[in-house]
């Protein structure tokens, strides 16, 4: 309309990857507003390390948070925190927030994440069962540590075991019920699940698989877990990780299209061509694998969060990478590139019985689809390059330790 | 506190203050300095804050422990001077160290 100004570009969720956006499209040349919604207090900051460094104290907030304040300031983006969205009118490009504003948009960015899968056993609300996912969470969860205190931690995932291994390195006592029958079954082969027992075992924690939880009992707080079976687990305080759930409300009540996340092309795009959608919340295609993929990670963010800014301001940016993903456990990095799904052999490269350094390589007919690798940054790093090129390779000579992963595709 | 010149692929500088006890890479992305992307935030898990170091720096700053030799060693751009930015702690005996960054960080 003429004369009307500008409404710019609005953001909705001020994580990685709504933060990522602001400083690409600020660097890809947009001039125009940016307004960057968050609901929670805090401006943007770094997840992973909730479940590491930060919860072990080890650095406080300062080293999380991704920008100073004074960087959106000087990008002229309007931080709006501690708001929640309700509503995006797609017809009038107008976002609607829990405090009653209406806020006007010429472009939107949907990058509302994931929140907890909360479990709903009696007992779910008594204080001191906490989740893990913002600083606010962490915040609550310091209280409770202290050597000696007694946690059980309900689910056998990244986020448990990196909870469970910074409270034994505290000096706690710690157990962690799984339901499958082996930990990280979601995401690593069983020869993976197996050695982090071990080496959880061997720390002192005390692993249980195949148990549910049925409810938490005490009196006006947390005091114990009770099973599926029946048994009872006394604690001083509960964390959960049972995994993450995409919002995609928002995009769904405003009719876009959502199936096992919001639904984008390979620049963000969703159906309305208004909108994009980054970060945890997307279903997007992955042009390495040829399907469509939600992921739960901070590069995928962030590569969006890039890719968006590209695609708000007129561009195309195509996404498509190699997954990767880590996990700190004591002195042990995991790192994983691919996703293994639907893998036909597991290779393995080291002694995953005896040592704390080995590789895992999936292969789909010979075809490298996934690593895990723990202390094995060559592995890592040169399945990266090999699965994004589709490398079939001789599993008898990812085996041998003598072979440097550098020579590991030669015939 | 050090001053660290950050230069650009293309040659665009920018000289920042790094308090005592950050990263070099924390001084780089809490100071808008384009080119280090840290996608993993300093966990030594993604080697996407890699600079070149100048032979006269290179001697001064702390030793590489294992897992930055051997990401270093297997990214595509790396050269025999690359360090990996998050790994370098900032002290006084940094002030008035230069790095180059490589055009991408993927």
């Amino acid at each position: 309309m003429a004369g009307q100004e500008k409404n710019g570009i609005v953001i909705i969720g001020a994580g990685q990857a709504g933060a990522q956006a602001v400083m690409s499209l600020r660097a890809e040349g947009y001039e125009g507003p940016i307004r960057l919604i968050g609901e929670e207090a805090e401006p943007p900051y770094q997840r992973p390390p909730l479940s590491k460094k930060f919860l072990a104290g080890e650095i406080g907030f300062d080293r999380v948070e991704l920008k100073p304040a004074e960087f959106y300031e000087q990008s002229g983006c309007e931080l709006i925190l501690g708001t929640r969205v309700t509503r995006i009118e797609r017809e009038a490009h107008l976002v609607h927030t829990g405090d009653g504003r209406a806020i006007g948009y010429d472009k939107l960015l949907i990058a509302t994440g994931s929140r907890v899968r909360e479990i709903n056993v009696p007992g779910f609300d008594l204080p001191g069962v906490h989740y893990l996912r913002t600083v606010g969470d962490v915040r609550e969860v310091q209280t409770h540590f202290h050597a000696g205190a007694k946690l059980v931690v309900v689910g056998g995932g990244y986020i448990g075991l990196e909870v469970a291994a910074v409270a034994k390195k505290n000096g706690m006592d710690v157990t962690v019920l799984e339901t499958a029958d082996r930990v990280m079954a979601r995401v690593v082969d069983p020869i993976v699940s197996h050695f982090y027992q071990r080496i959880h075992a061997e720390e002192g924690v005390k692993i249980r698989t195949g148990e549910t939880v049925a409810g938490f009992e005490g009196k006006g707080k947390v005091e114990s877990v009770v099973t599926g079976e029946g048994e009872k687990f006394p604690c001083d305080f509960v964390v959960v990780g049972v995994g993450i759930l995409p919002n995609v409300e928002l995009a769904q009540e405003a009719g876009l299209h959502v199936e096992n996340g919001i639904v984008v092309d390979e620049c963000t795009q969703t159906s309305d061509p208004d909108i994009c959608a980054a970060g945890d919340c997307t279903n997007h295609p992955n042009g390495v694998y040829g399907r469509r993929l939600r992921l739960e990670s901070v590069q995928n963010a962030i590569e969006q969060g890039k890719t968006a800014a590209a695609c708000l301001t007129g561009k195309a940016k195509p996404y498509s990478q190699v997954p990767w993903f880590w996990s700190d456990q004591y002195d042990l990095k995991l790192q994983i590139a691919g996703l293994s799904t639907g893998y036909t052999q597991a290779v393995t490269r080291g002694d995953p019985d005896h040592a704390r350094s080995f590789a895992v390589f999936y292969l789909k007919d010979g075809v490298l689809v996934a690593v895990d690798a723990v202390n094995r940054a060559p592995e890592f790093m040169m399945a990266r390059q090999l699965i994004a090129k589709h490398a079939k390779l001789d599993p008898a000579r990812l085996r041998d330790e003598t072979i440097n992963m550098k020579e590991i595709e030669k015939a | 506190m050090a001053k660290v010149t950050f230069i650009e692929h293309n040659g665009k500088e920018h000289t920042v203050e790094v308090a005592d006890g950050l990263t070099l890479m924390e001084g780089a992305t809490k100071n808008m300095v384009p080119g280090i992307d840290a996608d993993c935030g300093g966990a030594c898990a993604c080697a996407t804050c890699m600079v070149f170091v100048p032979e006269e720096w290179l001697a001064k700053l702390p030793a590489k422990e294992d897992m930055e030799e051997t990401m270093l060693d297997f990214c595509e751009h790396s050269e025999a001077n690359s360090r990996l930015s998050c790994q370098i702690k900032v002290t006084k005996e940094l002030d008035g160290i230069r790095v180059t960054m490589p055009e991408s960080q993927h």
